[in-house]
């Protein structure tokens, strides 16, 4: 394990940045805590987690696809996709490192999504291991450990400086390039920060959460549930929850007419939304309900179903905090596993 | 770059059908003057007007068409709208081919085929029907019912008159929702036709239709004795990327762009009913 004293936090920032762009967790002008690229004297936030997932990088909230220009009958396709750089993000959390895994499991797979995929292979992820998880956090239900995230390099951040740990190829790549500013450790410091973190964990109010009712085999069980109308009846269909989650990726398709030609983009999407599933014909999913339970259903039974068991959501607690009639996947998932 | 599948190729609308008064038939090659690309009978291609929309619509020429493909569209919304207005020489946008097919190297094989459509339900059957028409030899009898709400309102009715009628081991039966002047064939709902036509339970069935007509015909092949396992359906929901990504037509655990459209019945009933 390598180590970095805190007073070079700057320096290693400085020289992570000098040949590709940077971004970090900082306090934007309101106080909230977000990634944004590193420019010299950005201070890092050592905020629990960032107000935004960290799939804005690799899946951003609208990106332009194609180009047309329309002329009379004829129609010419542009092809306007870009090569990206190599990039750096630091600090991410265990439980969105593990968000990427579930994205990467439906961009990733064929046929591959280049636009996502080429944003993915060009990022260094350097993982922040967390030392104070709050009464939110829930990953460990979904086996994800907070104090050791996956990623290319693993940090942890103490009161004496930074530990780093190269995980990967790429990883290990980033370390020796900045390994003039680092000592060797043996990580003692670090390891005992991540074991009050699991004390922590322990003593917190979903520390006992299972998501053992779940899974692929108990689709129309949990499909036919009447609890699904108190559960959804307050729900305002706002998406919210959605825009905050990690694992998140539905999208929608739309052409905008620019004046100069038409310009197609993609841009988030929610199965909360009444027009998600509205066609000409009619609506698949007309209620609240319908689309409510949808959507959790996706995360704890349909995603599980298509993936070995794997659950569809990482436990970052964001919707717990961010809904505005404070519903979540916790409060499901309780509900529901009361099967008496 | 890499290819990726939501960059469409432009298309030529090279001639337009005018089926029924909302359903017109477009035939559509690529830039080059040949067939977009290659499919099997019940896929699916992404057509669009860039600036108006995208949209899923299956292709009802058989793969055994190498020269062009051909979709039958009915005037239901936006970008449908739109398409009716277009004229010849047109370009539209197109992908594809996406999601699964009929079984038609495997399950249908050798069988007595019946298939049963409504209205503009007969535009993914067609693809079928025709694959069979040239693959004879491959297929027992075939029988096609069919119905819509009135003459005038049957699909690619001239093609079924001069050809599949003509046809030795195919019966065609007809039927519209009212009477109607100039017509003397059978005349009520595609549900109730098929249990007064009572076919051989032996027969493997393919239906397509507005989901009442679908619900109510296998309801009444259930009282004949047809099973689950011997009938196939195809589906149309919201759809926006094609590959089982964009997350729109996800029932259950399948997504109908990529798993689906084609379901056999036993199958779609283990999934909630939300179509």
């Amino acid at each position: 394990m390598k180590f970095l004293k805190k007073e070079n936090l700057s320096a290693l920032f400085e020289a992570l940045s000098a040949d590709s762009a940077l971004y970090l967790p900082t306090k934007d002008k309101n106080g909230k805590t977000n990634y944004a690229r590193y420019s010299a004297g950005m201070e890092y936030s050592d905020a629990l987690n960032t107000e935004r997932s960290a799939k804005d990088f690799f899946f951003p909230q609208t990106e332009d696809l194609v180009d047309f220009k329309m002329e009379g009958k004829t129609i010419e396709v542009i092809d306007i996709r870009k090569p990206s750089e190599d990039y750096v993000i630091f600090g991410v959390r265990a439980c969105d490192m593990a968000s990427f895994d579930i994205l990467d499991s439906v961009y990733l797979t064929d046929p591959v999504d280049s636009f996502y995929a080429e944003r993915r292979s060009h990022a260094t992820i350097m993982t922040m291991a967390c030392s104070a998880p709050s009464e939110t956090c829930f990953c460990r239900t979904f086996g994800i450990d907070p104090a050791s995230p996956a990623g290319d390099v693993q940090c942890a951040m103490t009161d004496a400086g930074l530990y780093l740990e190269a995980l990967t190829e790429k990883g290990e790549a980033l370390v020796a390039k900045i390994s003039a500013m680092l000592e060797e450790s043996d990580g003692a410091e670090a390891a005992e920060q991540g074991k009050r973190c699991h004390e922590i964990m322990d003593r917190l109010p979903l520390s006992k959460l299972t998501p053992d009712s779940f899974g692929g085999d108990t689709m129309m069980e949990h499909f036919r549930s009447e609890k699904w109308a108190s559960l959804s009846e307050a729900c305002l269909g706002c998406g919210t929850c959605t825009f905050v989650c990690p694992t998140c990726q539905c999208y929608d398709i739309r052409d905008f007419d620019t004046g100069n030609g038409i310009k197609r983009y993609r841009c988030w999407d929610s199965c909360m939304y009444s027009d998600f599933t509205k066609m000409a014909h009619g609506n698949s999913r007309n209620s609240q309900l319908e689309r409510f339970r949808q959507r959790f259903m996706h995360k704890l039974v349909y995603y599980p179903a298509n993936n070995d068991g794997k659950f569809g959501c990482v436990g970052c607690g964001r919707c717990l905090s961010k809904c505005p009639i404070s519903m979540n996947i916790v409060k499901v998932m309780k509900e529901l596993e009361d099967r008496s | 770059m890499n290819f990726d599948t939501l960059i469409p190729t432009v298309g030529v609308v090279t001639d337009i059908r005018q089926d029924t008064p909302d359903v017109k038939t477009f035939r559509v090659v690529g830039l080059d003057g040949k067939k977009p690309f290659i499919h099997k009978p019940g896929q699916c291609a992404m057509l669009s007007i860039p600036g108006v929309g995208e949209a899923m619509f299956s292709i009802t020429s058989s793969p055994t068409n190498t020269e062009f493909m051909e979709f039958s569209i009915k005037k239901c919304g936006c970008l449908t709208n739109w398409l009716h207005l277009m004229e010849v020489g047109q370009q539209i946008t197109i992908r594809g081919p996406y999601g699964n097919a009929f079984p038609v190297e495997t399950d249908l094989k050798g069988k007595d085929l019946l298939f049963i459509a409504g209205g503009i339900g007969l535009a993914p059957l067609r693809s079928v029907i025709n694959y069979v028409r040239d693959n004879r030899a491959n297929y027992g009898d075939v029988q096609i019912v069919y119905g819509s709400r009135s003459m005038d309102d049957l699909v690619d009715y001239k093609e079924i008159i001069d050809e599949w009628m003509c046809d030795e081991g195919i019966t065609v039966n007809l039927t519209i929702d009212r009477e109607q002047e100039g017509w003397d064939g059978h005349v009520g709902f595609v549900p109730n036709y098929v249990k007064e036509l009572n076919p051989d339970v032996k027969k493997t069935v393919l239906v397509c239709g507005p989901p009442i007509m679908i619900k109510f015909t296998l309801a009444g092949l259930k009282e004949l004795g047809f099973t689950e396992t011997q009938v196939f359906t195809t589906m149309e929901l919201r759809m926006k990327c094609g590959v089982g990504k964009c997350g729109r037509c996800n029932i259950g655990s399948k997504y109908v762009c990529k798993d689906g459209p084609v379901f056999r019945y036993d199958k779609l009933s283990e999934l909630p009913d939300e179509y």
